[in-house]
């Protein structure tokens, strides 16, 4: 079986509109996220989240309003299962508050209304408070994190390959991390820890599919074609496209079960990942390649002869280099 | 099988078996994370200038104490912040200065003409917030031990000043952490006058000016009260103690006189030879026990006594007993704040645990279903190292004792759903190769071959964001990151040395061209 039979898709030629295409949905997504601001999960925000279980059915307006006497923005959602009865109420980081005594008196606000608002027994299942502190700090660290991913594999497949490849990948993991944001903005998911490490994780992961096909277009080099760069990179996509639509498939197969079955607290992790494989896969077909190529023709440097490409990714200018 | 086919056999075989043996029965084998276990995680911050300060004021009466005798007229001397005293209106300077020597190592001294700030020197202030956090460290480490939970986790965290508490099945969470944040500084001073009324009436007794050996410490109005109860009495004691937390040697429940809980302590050595002086030559005064800077009781010293005391207060038998645990471990050095919790009921712990093996198997069943279909045979070849991947993925967390979180059953179906990804690379490879005409074996041989380094570069990308994972995350995050590690490595092995010997295997001798891929 096999899904493409020898497929030779013109994908350089439409480098344009998907960079346009790209640009427009990142733009979006940082207009809304401008306009509206990016939803902080507690993790960052800071704040009180509590997770009640209650021994009979209630609904979200029963315990909005006897929490009414308490200040501050509540959220107030059922999660899970309805025939669990499991309620989630969240209240914002107190600004005042910065002793750890009073850290919890948000939650005990909570437990305490709740027991006298005559509703069926409740007890806390999940209890998380997190004070600013800790809030500033894991937001500091969750940026500082992503970028020096991004930084090392650039810096890697500059080593392996050549600069210019180096620089389409960087572009392309950006665009992942962008174009993720964007989505996780459109559909209102909160950043949180576990988002964060599937952001983290798509930029390992989204740069595999781009070394795959440089390493083909490497290969590709080591022949004695002497077709230009952009034909030796809308080759290799196209020799590598089934690869490349079943490894995406199977890893968006594997992370939907997560998504389908994985519950409230993964849910924000797995459509992470899903998004991240979708725009990997869209962006090493269409961006990688095509900035990798732009900036090859900017610096003028053409296809590197066979001798040169082995020790491609030293960055050494490819002597007698046969102009395409 | 050749010779060279059997010994890689054997190899795999064996690891499958180690992997197996590491992480059977895996409910004893594999540790169990917070989020999945339930328990309370928390991010604790020591006030170190508490330590800082402490270390201030004993050096301003140290002071006060050689100026004094020395006869050095001066108007003020007092602490104006964690690292900074000043003293005032000196009369004579050199006279000053060839006395005031003991401040001077650890303290730097602002110039000045009758009038001096000393600063604390910033390598010592570093010294003593390092050691505050360590012994905060050991002492909540004695106290958490004491509470009898099972794998606890004490460690600093992030910042210097910051201390991670982690109580797996912990169902109290409150008196728990009540228990690591008291500060439980037991001191025993000498009462001078009270117990007052009030504050203002206590000072008065001094003409509104306490001398500065003596303090005003609150108390619980009778003989004994509750520490939760309001401070109406105010007992003027000598500032400096008797003995104190540190020279105590046990600390354990008991009854009083009128058959109520009460804590009785012990000396060690060193403070029964303190204590035996000090009451022998003060019998008659009233002795006030204090417990972070609140008397409990203050009775009359009737005889010498040596080591033995009791605390006394309306305590309900609970409290004694917390109040006799924190005894033991020793006082904090410092005060502490919660800066964050997070607390996991059981019940929760358990569906997260349902929910995330629901969908591992979910994921791995998508997978080989995906596998099958489109490399038939071949499908079985990946069937086989996903499943060998995971084996070994489950053993190294058993045998590395690496806890499993609920993000750590992401880092599961990103093994199984990624990892397959180096056998697609492989299997298309081979499909090319037989398309070029090759053989069965030449075309499995190439396939292997040229996607070798393809392989190591994708594996190393992905370690590298997995290993910054590992940096940033909080313990259920590393949880991730470290599955994720693992598996990676653990795909290498299996997608390229057992993968390609299953297919040798099934190739054996033939001379073919026909392979089910």
């Amino acid at each position: 079986m096999k899904i493409f039979d020898n497929p030779n898709f013109n994908f350089i030629k439409w480098r344009w509109h998907a960079i346009a295409v790209s640009a427009l949905i990142v733009l979006a997504g940082a207009v809304m996220i401008a306009v509206k601001g990016m939803p902080l999960g507690i993790d960052f925000s800071g704040g009180t989240a509590l997770v009640l279980q209650f021994e009979q059915a209630v609904n979200e307006q029963q315990v909005r309003s006897a929490l009414d006497s308490i200040p501050g923005d509540k959220v107030v959602q059922v999660i899970g299962n309805a025939n669990e009865h499991q309620i989630s109420v969240r209240l914002p980081q107190v600004t005042t508050v910065e002793q750890g005594a009073s850290l919890e008196v948000g939650s005990q606000q909570i437990e305490q209304t709740l027991q006298k608002a005559g509703l069926p027994k409740a007890t806390v299942v999940k209890r998380e408070i997190v004070g600013p502190v800790i809030g500033a700090d894991l937001q500091r660290r969750g940026v500082l994190a992503t970028l020096a991913s991004i930084l090392a594999i650039t810096v890697y497949i500059a080593f392996r390959f050549r600069p210019s490849f180096a620089i389409g990948a960087i572009v392309a993991t950006l665009h992942d991390v962008f174009v993720t944001f964007a989505f996780l903005r459109f559909f209102n998911y909160e950043l949180s820890l576990n988002v964060v490490a599937a952001i983290l994780t798509i930029t390992g992961y989204s740069v595999n599919d781009t070394i795959v096909i440089f390493d083909r277009v490497r290969e590709n080099m080591r022949g004695s074609r002497r077709d230009s760069l952009e034909a030796q990179v809308n080759h290799a996509v196209n020799q590598t496209l089934g690869r490349t639509i079943i490894t995406a498939g199977t890893a968006f197969l594997s992370v939907l079960a997560l998504y389908l079955f994985g519950g409230e607290a993964l849910s924000g992790f797995s459509f992470t990942m899903l998004v991240g494989i979708v725009s990997g896969t869209y962006s090493t077909v269409f961006i990688a390649s095509a900035i990798a190529i732009i900036l090859s023709q900017k610096r003028a440097v053409a296809v590197a002869p066979p001798a040169a490409a082995v020790t491609a990714g030293r960055n050494r200018k490819p002597k007698g280099a046969k102009a395409s | 099988m050749t010779k060279n086919l059997q010994s890689r056999a054997a190899i795999i075989v064996a690891v499958i078996a180690l992997s197996v043996w590491a992480f059977y029965p895996p409910d004893k084998k594999i540790n169990l994370g917070l989020d999945l276990k339930g328990g309370v995680h928390l991010v604790l911050r020591v006030q170190t200038d508490d330590a800082l300060k402490l270390e201030t004021d004993t050096t301003v009466e140290r002071l006060r104490d050689t100026l004094t005798r020395a006869g050095v007229a001066f108007t003020k001397l007092e602490t104006t912040s964690p690292t900074e005293f000043v003293v005032e209106g000196i009369q004579n300077d050199q006279a000053f200065r060839q006395t005031a020597v003991d401040p001077d190592a650890a303290f730097n001294r602002g110039s000045g003409a009758g009038r001096y700030t000393y600063t604390m020197k910033p390598n010592i202030a570093q010294q003593l917030r390092g050691e505050a956090v360590t012994q905060a460290l050991q002492t909540i480490e004695r106290r958490v031990n004491e509470l009898g939970v099972a794998e606890p986790i004490v460690a600093r965290q992030g910042t210097v000043d910051q201390i991670l508490v982690e109580l797996p099945g912990v169902s109290d969470v409150q008196r728990a952490k009540d228990i690591i944040r008291s500060t439980a500084l037991l001191e025993l001073k000498f009462v001078e006058q009270g117990p007052f009324p009030s504050e203002d009436d206590a000072k008065k007794a001094y003409n509104n000016a306490l001398p500065p050996d003596m303090i005003l410490v609150p108390g619980s109005a009778g003989a004994s009260a509750a520490a939760g109860s309001p401070a109406t009495q105010y007992y003027v004691v000598r500032r400096a103690s008797v003995v104190s937390g540190r020279d105590l040697r046990n600390a354990r429940p008991t009854l009083d006189e009128n058959n109520l809980p009460a804590v009785s302590f012990s000396l060690n050595q060193e403070g029964a030879r303190k204590f035996g002086t000090a009451t022998e030559q003060n019998i008659g005064r009233q002795l006030a026990i204090i417990l972070d800077n609140r008397v409990f009781s203050a009775p009359v010293v009737q005889s010498r006594i040596s080591d033995q005391g009791r605390i006394s207060g309306s305590f309900t038998q609970q409290e004694a007993q917390d109040l006799s645990l924190t005894l033991r471990s020793g006082a904090l050095p410092a005060s502490l704040t919660y800066l964050e919790e997070r607390t996991v009921g059981p019940s929760l712990g358990a569906d997260s645990i349902k929910a995330g093996v629901t969908a591992g198997i979910g994921g791995l069943v998508l997978v080989v279903m995906f596998m099958l279909a489109y490399y038939k045979l071949s499908g079985m070849n990946a069937l086989v190292s996903i499943v060998v991947n995971l084996l070994i993925l489950l053993g190294a967390m058993a045998y590395f004792g690496a806890t499993m979180t609920l993000p750590g059953f992401a880092g599961f179906i990103l093994t199984i759903g990624m990892g397959v990804d180096s056998n697609v690379l492989i299997f298309e490879r081979i499909k090319e190769e037989l398309l070029l005409g090759k053989s069965a074996r030449a075309a499995v041989n190439a396939g292997f071959d040229r996607v070798w380094w393809t392989i190591v570069d994708t594996h190393v990308s992905s370690l590298i964001s997995a290993l910054l994972l590992l940096q940033f995350g909080t313990s259920t995050i590393r949880g991730f990151a470290l599955t994720l590690i693992i598996g990676l490595l653990a795909n290498v092995f299996t997608a390229v040395f057992v993968s390609r010997t299953m297919f040798e295997v099934a190739i054996g001798r033939r001379q073919t061209h026909a392979l089910s891929i």
